[in-house]
């Protein structure tokens, strides 16, 4: 208890003090984050509804595999990242390893499959509405993806907001592949887990509760520039 | 440029199948340039499925379904009024500009154009709204302005006026008729035979998806053929 209220104290504390370690550390979690979400929606929506549209032989195969790999382990992903991405693996010269990119790949694996997945489930229920509409005024394919993704909007703002709410807090990944280094790579979850191992639990914490508040931050401003709960009867 | 005539419309032994089960056909059929064409038939008979069929939203399993142009061009040239209207998350004014930009036509132009189309059918003062939250009536309208925007050489309509009152029935009534001074050709199914009969100028009896009767409105209101015409104008229930 008297943890938890020190940890409060001291990320009140690190909060009106602008620490400036804090504030490097929360501005690198929000970059790789950001990073990852915007890749992973750029990939995910779109594969969502080509996937929602379009009927071919393995389109029960490639969905269920999405949904499977919503389940991938954040360790293993790291892990081979992290071996694609050495000296010594296919893509060493690029020498990404322990930088912020490597982890923007990790998180973009992890969290690109359950953008899809939900972007599918809603794209399909607006399709079946749509279908018949979109066939008869003669649209391309392509013209029925945009429009579903566009009036579809709110709803894969949601996977996109899920996606970030993986991807900050994740760490396994993210730790072996930045490497938790002072200055480069060192975020937020990374932070908490190298204090707690140190036994500094009011710093972890008080990380914690940064942490926390940073996602909520981040979802009501979404939310509130969107204006998802005003306009739900679009 | 004169474009290739649309029509005649021909229907060949064309079937639809869903589930392995005829809901339509074989059905023989064909459609010319000018007039409107009313289906009626009881609940279930295949009116819906036999639109959707000619405007190439249900395939034929069986049977063909020929414009006089290729497909493809054909399906440019027709619009269809649904029996429920599908309403886009979007503006009225966008839902009805949405099949212009759909063929390219400029943002700027296309809005103007449906501003224009929403003033035809009454809903000027709602353009801006959320299409889903007009009344019954008023989705009408709106897939109806939709669905002409593009001026259609054909129009297919599907119960359009069903639970409408009279003046809504009355306002777009006088919608179409316009649109037939403009040559519009109209397929149109309705329950309401007050409708058929100012609108017709040809009736397509079908029951259990077999085109049972196709004779001038008159000569069908008048004297029907077929038993099961007989019976359903007399209002008896049909199995
Ligand atoms: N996907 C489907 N699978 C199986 N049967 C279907 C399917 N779609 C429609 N039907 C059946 O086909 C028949 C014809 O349907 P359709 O909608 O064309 O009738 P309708 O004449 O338009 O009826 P209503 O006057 O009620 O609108 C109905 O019995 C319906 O239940
Ligand atoms: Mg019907």
């Amino acid at each position: 208890m008297n943890d938890i209220l020190q940890g409060l104290i001291s990320a009140g504390w690190l909060i009106i003090t602008f620490d400036p370690d804090l504030i490097e550390i929360v501005l690198r979690s929000l970059q790789v984050t950001v990073g990852a979400v915007v890749v992973s929606s750029v990939i995910g929506l779109p594969l969502g509804a080509w996937l929602a549209v379009n009927r071919f032989r393995f389109r029960r195969f490639v969905i269920a595999l999405m949904n499977a790999l919503m389940g991938l382990p954040p360790v293993v992903v790291g892990l081979i990242v992290y071996l694609f991405l050495s000296r010594s693996g296919p893509l060493g010269v690029l020498n990404l390893l322990f930088t912020p990119s490597a982890m923007v790949i990790a998180q973009t694996i992890i969290i690109t499959p359950l953008i899809a997945s939900i972007a599918h489930q809603a794209i399909r229920e607006l399709w079946a509405e749509y279908h018949d509409l979109l066939i008869s005024v003669s649209t391309s394919h392509r013209q029925r993806i945009c429009t579903l993704l566009w009036d579809g909007r709110r709803a894969l703002l949601t996977a996109s907001l899920a996606g970030f709410g993986r991807a900050i807090g994740e760490v396994g990944a993210i730790l072996i592949v930045g490497g938790n280094i002072d200055h480069v790579t060192r975020v937020l979850t990374t932070a908490i887990a190298l204090e707690t191992s140190k036994g500094n639990f009011s710093l972890a914490l008080a990380l914690g509760f940064v942490l926390i508040a940073l996602a909520i931050l981040i979802n009501a401003t979404v939310h509130s520039l969107s204006q998802t709960e005003r306009s739900g009867r679009w | 440029m004169v474009e290739t005539a649309l029509f005649p419309l021909t229907l060949s032994e064309a079937t639809v199948r869903k589930s392995g089960v005829t809901l339509v056909g074989p059905v023989d059929l064909e459609i010319g340039p000018i007039g409107t064409t009313v289906v009626i038939g009881p609940n279930g008979a295949g009116k819906s499925t036999l639109l959707r069929l000619m405007h190439g939203l249900d395939r034929a399993a069986k049977g063909r379904v020929d414009w006089n142009v290729p497909m493809k061009d054909a399906q440019n040239r027709q619009g269809f009024v649904f029996q429920t209207p599908i309403l886009m998350r979007r503006s009225v004014v966008d839902c009805i500009a949405y099949p212009l930009l759909v063929h390219g036509v400029s943002r700027k132009d296309a809005h103007a154009q449906a501003l224009d189309w929403a003033d035809r059918v009454g809903l000027a003062d709602h353009a801006a709204r959320p299409a889903r939250t007009l009344s019954g009536g008023e989705r009408q309208k709106m897939a109806l302005a939709r669905a002409l925007i593009r001026n259609p050489d054909i129009l297919f309509l599907d119960e359009p006026c069903a639970s409408l009152d009279g003046s809504a029935t009355r306002e777009i009534e006088g919608i179409l008729k316009s649109a037939r001074t403009a040559n519009t050709r109209m397929v149109m199914a309705t329950h309401d035979m007050g409708q058929a009969k100012r609108l017709a100028d040809d009736v397509l009896f079908i029951y259990r998806g077999n085109v049972h009767e196709h004779s001038t409105a008159e000569a069908f209101f008048k004297a029907p053929q077929t038993p099961e015409a007989q019976a359903f104008l007399r209002g008896d229930i049909l199995e």
